[in-house]
């Protein structure tokens, strides 16, 4: 194989990083044992890669191989009785949730983009909206074969290799490649998902409401209007659903089809959504999103219930094609800290503040509710996260590099925690810090054991790991 | 190998240019790495010269830049492939490449011929250039992003008598380059020719006759990266020059025959 014609540049999914790699198509196992041996012969080092839509570098590894996992895509077997799935680990949550929709199935954990892998979804371990209740994807998954860079292909579960199911689900792809998934869906009843959404004036209300109103619905996530100040700090909207029970939708058998999920590509019937982006570029300044966020704040006000599908409620990220775009040239970058619900207000409150006196105001805040899981990389705590993203331009970097630092050290004193399949400014001190000393020395072991020639290095991997000793 | 500073990755905040320059250890090309290197740019530097390299890398390291040293002779076309390969992995990747390698070894007089002179320069300037530049282009092609400079000179845009085998060098490495920008500028990729006229470097020694608007690297590098960021085609530096050799082009052979410069 000739590297030379493999050679691409790749970028995150905020289109504020590149990175020039060997990009290597993988269909079948035995493409990525081909791949390991190339990389050694070559003295190179291997990332995999689902669709590339990580806001920072973990699947970028810059002058290195990186495996194009998106053409293993095959739904291997499906059960639509006991509702148990196995796949490829490109097969996205788009490919998933369409297979199994019709016959009454959801997956029990999806991001904000149904364009994700599996495989990335089990290298993150990503939450949904419904983290509080169901935790993250990892706690649905009752198997995976993974290939080593050894050549060992390893099948895991929370009873078998159970070491290797919690280290490489969140793993973020430096143990191993996962080959195939078998998961759990989640049984449902309608088509529809029945939505409460309610206006929080500020951030206290914001967080008590996340916190007293999750345990009465399966999902709950808070829109946080990031330029609001004084009384008015963190205010939002709520948005909280549950699932239908049997008999609850008289039509379930319309709404449970695959065209009823469809999300329109126009708006208002008219306008192709995938020119939207253009037309939101010019609000994306502090006048424009000031005024945005304003507008929608006054419309929040009203409070109401509704219903509507899965696909709509649950993808909101896929509801303008290309939206990152409008952030312009520069990108944007997400940053997202996870706190406990003792400490999150005051941390917050202090970071928004912060962002406001800096004048670099987020455009867009998200908050969840979430809990403790067992996996060993973990981002989450007993708590809430805010996800804020930034626009990145040629004149902020240096100042927003600056802002972010404070806010992790903020988030740090706060007991807080960081999730690397979004933020790309964690300084490896950060990451030593949230991880600790007793997992971090846990997963050298299983580094050691799994990759003894560290075959496996991200960007990212090299920017963090590779300084904490790893 | 130098002792680079630990940390040069990039993150959206902290975007970091990946540059290689081959032929970097004096001259041009130094000044090239000097200024690329208090920009920010991660570099890897090619040159024959260790003692030069290892110099070099190690006050730009010092200064807070990036810079790895690779000592390596351009006649060694053989190794080519595999160095670049080492090269672009400890990079990180590879943004533009600066061909900066020349030498000009005069015959001695305009009765004089050397054709052992002639073959080196040619080997050096063009064929070293070109074996660099093929899997360079390949790859930047393959990835359809990319900015490939060479450093050509005033002295091919016409052969004189001064020394025939430094022209036929030059004039080979602009051609070449005029026809890599044909191939890979479809391909996104951006082809920067440069054509210095005279700098005061080691090389002005190996001019025969006088030197006018002779400059300093320092300023040709302020030229070449102004340039680059505009993804110009080709410049010349001094700037006159280019109106001096629009004028030179221009003379009838009839009377160029008769000059003696």
């Amino acid at each position: 194989m000739n590297l030379t014609h493999h050679f691409t540049q790749l970028e995150n999914f905020g289109h504020s990083l590149k990175a020039s790699c060997y990009r290597i198509k993988i269909e079948k196992p035995d493409d990525i044992y081909e791949a390991f041996q190339l990389a050694k012969k070559s003295g190179l080092t291997v990332t995999a890669r689902g669709t590339g839509i990580s806001y920072n570098d973990v699947s970028l590894n810059g002058g290195g191989i990186v495996l194009d996992m998106s053409g293993m895509n095959r739904i291997l077997e499906w059960d639509p009785a006991s509702g148990v799935v196995r796949c490829e680990a490109g097969v996205t949550l788009e490919d998933l949730w369409k297979r199994v929709e019709p016959d009454g199935w959801w997956p029990p954990v999806v991001s904000g983009t149904m364009k994700t892998t599996l495989g990335g979804c089990l290298g993150a371990n990503i939450h949904g909206k419904n983290n509080f209740r169901v935790g993250t994807i990892g706690e649905h998954v009752t198997e995976f074969t993974a290939m080593l860079p050894t050549g060992a292909l390893v099948t895991c579960s929370p009873q078998k290799n159970a070491d290797l199911f919690y280290a490489m689900i969140s793993g973020l792809g430096m143990l191993g490649v996962f080959t195939t998934i078998t998961l759990k869906m989640k049984r449902i009843h309608s088509g529809l998902i029945a939505v409460d959404a309610w206006p929080v004036p500020n951030l206290h209300r914001h967080l008590s409401d996340l916190l007293e109103h999750a345990p009465h619905y399966d999902y709950i996530v808070g829109w946080l209007d990031t330029l609001a100040k004084g009384t008015s700090l963190g205010r939002g909207q709520i948005h909280a659903a549950n699932n239908l029970k049997e008999g609850e939708d008289p039509n379930a058998r319309e709404t449970m089809k695959l065209s009823y999920q469809h999300l329109p590509d126009r708006l208002f019937g008219v306008m192709p959504k995938s020119l939207l982006h253009y037309f939101m570029n010019p609000f994306l300044n502090n006048a424009g999103v000031w005024l945005i966020n304003t507008a929608k704040y006054l419309a929040s006000l009203r409070r109401h219930t509704f219903r509507e599908s899965h696909a709509e409620f649950h993808f909101l990220l896929d509801y303008v094609p290309d939206w990152e775009r409008s952030f312009g040239r520069g990108g944007l970058i997400q940053y997202q800290s996870f706190l406990p619900k003792e400490t999150a207000e005051d941390a917050w409150r202090e970071m928004i503040q912060l962002s406001h006196r800096r004048g670099l105001p987020s455009y867009l805040g998200v908050t969840k509710r979430h809990r403790p899981d067992n996996f060993l990389l973990t981002h989450a705590v007993d708590g809430f996260s805010l996800a804020m993203d930034f626009k990145v331009t040629d004149g902020n970097r240096a100042r927003l590099r600056d802002l972010l630092q404070e806010f992790d050290r903020i988030v740090l004193n706060a007991g807080g925690r960081f999730y690397f399949a979004k933020n790309s400014e964690t300084s490896a001190e950060t990451a030593r810090a949230f991880l600790g000393e007793e997992t971090i020395a846990k997963f050298k072991k299983l580094k050691q054991r799994c990759d003894p020639n560290n075959l496996l290095e991200s960007d990212l991997y090299r920017r963090i790991f590779k300084d904490i000793g790893l | 190998m130098s002792d680079a500073p630990k940390s040069a990755y990039a993150t959206p905040l902290t975007p970091r240019r990946r540059g290689l320059i081959i032929g970097a250890s004096t001259g041009l090309g130094a000044a090239l790495a000097q200024k690329l290197a208090g920009q920010g740019t991660s570099l890897a530097l090619v040159a024959r010269s260790t003692d030069k390299l290892d110099a070099l890398c190690r006050q730009i390291n010092a200064a807070g830049g990036y810079a790895l040293a690779y000592p390596h002779d351009v006649c060694e076309y053989d190794k080519v492939p595999a160095l670049l390969r080492k090269i672009v992995a400890e990079l990180g990747g590879l943004d533009f490449v600066i061909y900066a390698a020349g030498i000009n070894l005069p015959p001695g007089g305009m009765d004089r011929y050397n054709f052992e002179n002639d073959r080196k320069m040619v080997e050096v300037n063009l064929i070293g250039a070109m074996a660099w530049l093929t899997p360079i282009a390949e790859m930047f092609q393959s990835a359809k992003a990319g900015q490939i400079v060479g450093i050509s000179s005033v002295a091919g845009d016409r052969g004189r008598v001064g020394n025939p085998g430094y022209n036929a060098s030059k004039a080979g490495l602009t051609t070449y380059l005029e026809a890599l920008r044909n191939r890979l500028t479809r391909h996104g990729v951006n082809v920067l020719t440069v054509k210095p006229g005279f700098m005061k470097t080691a090389m002005l020694q190996a001019a025969q006759g006088p030197t006018p608007f002779a400059i300093e690297p320092e300023r040709a590098a302020e030229d070449i990266l102004r340039a680059m960021q505009k993804r110009k085609q080709t410049i010349y530096t001094a700037p006159l020059w280019r109106w001096i050799m629009l004028i030179i082009r221009h003379i009838p052979s009839f009377l160029f025959r008769r000059l003696s410069f």
